[in-house]
């Protein structure tokens, strides 16, 4: 009973805050509904007993993508009041293929019976995060590999795009630095007494 | 009693929103790339549910590979949009036409 009510609300919440960030006029308000809309999923994977990807949605989604996501809104100085000048327009069609695809979806579910028909999760001997692991490292050990490389890529480039050399900053000249002997920089002298100080 | 096709639904629902979102908010890259995570937050939920109505642990680590292009995309994303923004000074999609495409 407990799972039953907290699935709906769960589900209520995520489709409610994903319609709020499509229709949020300020983007900074669309990117906080798109956190309560990943927390509320996270939610959901919860119930079904996947709680790792449920601590990875809250962890990745949450603390790195609506972050990143809320510091480019702030970051950019955008009227965006301009930006919704279509929104009206497109309303009618949009809708209209929004229907048309959600019918076509749930019609293509419900004319298959799709997957067990009892509707029980079966019950699970390992916990969750032991299961993954075991899974991830050894039979999936080379796409877990390629996923490490996207990301390097995904960082690098990003690094690539964003960075600019300013011209009025001092930076350090790293072959300058490492040229330099100690000969040229360091003078040994023996001065005689009264003699140390040059004023 | 929940089912897989409760979870198929709200699924279902996601995905249509995210696509709605792409088609209400044309000239607004930043809510276009929300409608994509959208979009991905449902196939993940899909994934998910298949794995845990299945008995089959294939459906999470997939789960994770889609998070991981997500978050990748996303980054590349917001970099592409950040150096538009330098040079143009908007990020409206009607002024995206340097290259004549």
């Amino acid at each position: 009973m407990i799972a039953l009510i907290a699935f709906y609300l769960f589900a209520t919440l995520t489709i409610a805050s994903a319609v709020a960030v499509i229709f949020a006029r300020n983007p900074v308000h669309s990117v906080l509904w798109l956190i309560l809309a990943f927390f509320n999923a996270a939610g959901l994977m919860l119930l079904v007993g996947a709680e790792f990807i449920a601590m990875l949605l809250v962890i990745v989604y949450v603390g790195a993508v609506a972050v990143l996501f809320l510091f480019v809104v702030m970051m950019l100085d955008v009227d965006f009041a301009s930006l919704r000048s279509g929104f009206t327009r497109n309303l009618p069609f949009g809708l209209l293929v929004a229907l048309v695809l959600l019918a076509e979806i749930i019609i293509a579910v419900s004319a298959r019976n799709v997957g067990p028909g009892t509707g029980v999760i079966p019950t699970v001997t390992q916990p969750n995060v032991v299961a993954l692991g075991e899974m991830l490292y050894s039979r999936y050990l080379f796409p877990f590999e390629i996923a490490g490389l996207i990301l390097l890529v995904a960082m690098i480039g990003a690094i690539v795009l964003t960075h600019r050399s300013r011209g009025d900053v001092r930076g350090q000249n790293v072959s300058k630095q490492i040229g330099r002997r100690p000969k040229d920089a360091v003078k040994n002298l023996q001065p005689g007494v009264g003699e140390g100080m040059i004023l | 009693m929940i089912g897989l096709a409760h979870y198929l639904t709200v699924a279902a629902i996601l995905f249509v929103l995210g696509v709605l979102g792409i088609f209400l908010n044309r000239r607004n890259v930043i809510l276009m790339l929300m409608a994509i995570e959208l979009i991905l937050l449902s196939v993940n939920i899909n994934l998910v549910a298949f794995s845990a109505f299945l008995g089959d642990l294939t459906g999470q680590v997939m789960a994770m590979f889609v998070l991981t292009v997500a978050a990748a995309e996303a980054a590349i994303g917001l970099a592409i949009l950040v150096v538009f923004f330098r040079r143009r000074g908007s990020i409206a999609v009607d002024d995206v036409n340097r290259m004549r495409g």
